[in-house]
């Protein structure tokens, strides 16, 4: 009798490589003490006006759905804020989408467009989520690498090569997860015509846009005829603290975001009421915590980026995120043997490059988002580590 | 005296923690160490920055036996100088750590330290109330600090993230 056991997995599902980085956590999580430049997500709590404003809305009674799209009062928030700090312009009555993170947002957009066989393009190094959930949708990622010597910066010509007849969508993130690259106003400029050339939508993830250190922040959108191909995420996790709160949106053409909610209304229902109304508060009254944590953030990359200088590692300096990609090829090691090693003889925890694809081989993600004290000591560690491999 | 923006920003960082190292701060706000040095000599020959002290909690200290309190004080001003000759024989007590001019009820605001109740309580009596401008005294002493100079007492702040996120 044949022992093949049958499963009831869909293909796609099988076919899905686990996230690196979950494999990475479960290695770190068996060990105590370490300090972690794992974390991709902010070291201070929820600024207290927003925690404060969750409980009162709770006590208010607060806690029915919401309409699908979102309280509208939090919409017409999100649309004013997207105007003055953006020059985005989004009708909060049909262009707008409230969704459980930023995550929810690129899955719905994803959903939304993609037709069985479409090719979608990934700059990378990426998000690791990008590719798989393209997948999921049923299409197929198509990556595109940058490279170092460029700043990690997208070439237009890139896309160009990677181009056929079935490219659909291009997803964009910017301020960029692993390498804290920020494409600027003329590069986005020459994005943009390729992507208007080809007749390509792009998804362009602005999570990180609030944290940007150097120069003023372009959202892609706002470059001319952009915005009606172009699907905005965000969400609140990054520059206002509130990983745990799961809330994000998306802003875009009223066709795409009404079919957005299709999909959101059968599946999710609505975001969590009282994250809806916390999220008001961060929008209308969060701007001064923003401000002190962007410091504390820029200052810290300052002091990581020279500490990385100092141990003769190669480190760009990233204009936004919290995150440094410094190349470790000078020791030899391959990215993941580095943060395996790294781990196990100093415990520090930083993640591969290479799980952020290709381009990411050689370098590993460093999050600064982490006290000044731990921050410290870490940097103490790599160098220590370091230096062993250039003797 | 108008800062600069690094000079701001230097002094905010010290005002967090005193003990911050040269090196670090050097780090942190992108400049030189001979820079950062530079521009501490100059905030401190300015008198911008008066010194350089800990945050104690003295409670958590076995056998350490202190008590704060808060005393307002309602004064007669003295012609000519206003209310600032009456603060400076006030804050001229070793045992007094700080003075405030105050709006409302009563005009100054006396912090005095001491070892014991009866302490402060021979002070006010003593000291303060018979000095001659000194119309009234009121007494407040502190029962515990939750929060002094923007630092919470008594509260770890835990880093509650996991150690790898994606």
């Amino acid at each position: 009798m044949s022992t093949k056991q049958k499963t009831y997995l869909s293909k796609t599902v099988e076919q899905l490589k686990p996230s690196g980085i979950r494999r990475f956590f479960e290695l770190a999580s068996t060990m105590d003490n370490v300090i972690s430049l794992g974390v991709g997500e902010p070291d201070f709590v929820t600024p207290w006006n927003v925690i404060e404003a969750s409980y009162h809305a709770l006590e208010q009674g607060y806690t029915a759905y919401t309409a699908n799209a979102g309280m509208i009062e939090l919409r017409e928030e999100v649309s004013r804020y997207l105007k003055s700090n953006y020059e985005v312009e989004y009708n909060p009555e049909n262009e707008l989408i409230v969704t459980v993170g930023a995550s929810e947002a690129i899955d719905l957009a994803l959903r939304a467009i993609i037709n069985p066989g479409d090719e979608v393009i990934v700059v990378e190094p990426s998000f690791v989520a990008y590719s798989p959930i393209v997948s999921l949708a049923g299409g197929f990622p198509v990556p595109v690498q940058t490279d170092s010597k460029d700043a990690f910066k997208l070439q237009p010509e890139q896309i160009e090569k990677t181009i056929t007849s079935k490219t659909k969508a291009i997803i964009l993130c910017n301020p960029n997860n692993p390498t804290g690259t920020v494409l600027g106003k003329e590069e986005l400029i020459k994005i943009a015509s390729v992507v208007e050339k080809y007749d390509l939508i792009v998804l362009s993830d602005e999570i990180y846009a609030e944290l940007t250190y150097d120069e003023e922040f372009t959202s892609f959108p706002s470059i001319k005829r952009m915005k009606e191909r172009t699907i905005l995420i965000s969400g609140f996790s990054k520059a206002f603290a509130m990983t745990g709160w799961r809330l994000g949106y998306a802003a875009g053409p009223k066709e795409i975001i009404q079919a957005m909610i299709k999909i959101h209304q059968y599946t999710i229902m609505s975001a969590p009421t009282m994250a809806q109304h916390a999220a008001i508060e961060a929008l209308t009254n969060g701007e001064r915590s923003v401000r002190e944590m962007k410091k504390s953030y820029r200052q810290r990359r300052n002091f990581v980026v020279h500490s990385f200088h100092e141990m003769g590692l190669s480190c760009h300096i990233p204009g936004g995120a919290f995150y440094v990609f410094p190349s470790i090829s000078e020791t030899g090691l391959t990215s993941e043997e580095f943060a395996e090693q790294l781990l196990r003889k100093e415990k520090v925890a930083v993640v591969p490059g290479n799980v952020f694809g290709k381009s990411g081989e050689g370098y590993i993600r460093c999050s600064y988002a982490t006290s000044m004290k731990q921050l410290e000591e870490a940097m103490k560690r790599i160098a220590r580590f370091v230096s062993e491999f250039k003797k | 005296m108008v800062l600069e923006k690094k000079e701001i920003e230097f002094l905010e960082l010290l005002e967090k923690n005193g003990r911050m190292e040269v090196e670090t701060l050097a780090k942190l706000l992108d400049m030189d160490v001979k820079e950062i040095e530079k521009m501490m000599d100059k905030l401190e020959k300015e008198k911008i920055i008066l010194g350089y002290s800990a945050i104690v909690d003295w409670a958590k200290v076995l056998d350490y036996e202190g008590v704060t309190a808060m005393i307002d004080v309602k004064v007669t001003p003295k012609r000519g100088v206003g209310f600032d000759k009456v603060a400076e024989r006030i804050y001229r007590f070793p045992e007094v750590k700080a003075v405030y001019l105050m709006s409302g009820a009563y005009d100054l605001s006396v912090s005095v330290q001491g070892r014991t109740m009866s302490e402060i309580g021979r002070f006010v009596s003593e000291k303060l109330s018979t000095l001659d401008s000194v119309i009234s005294t009121t007494t407040h002493f502190i029962l515990k600090k939750y929060k002094h100079d923007g630092v919470i007492f008594d509260h770890e702040e835990d880093d509650r993230r996991i150690v790898v996120t994606p």
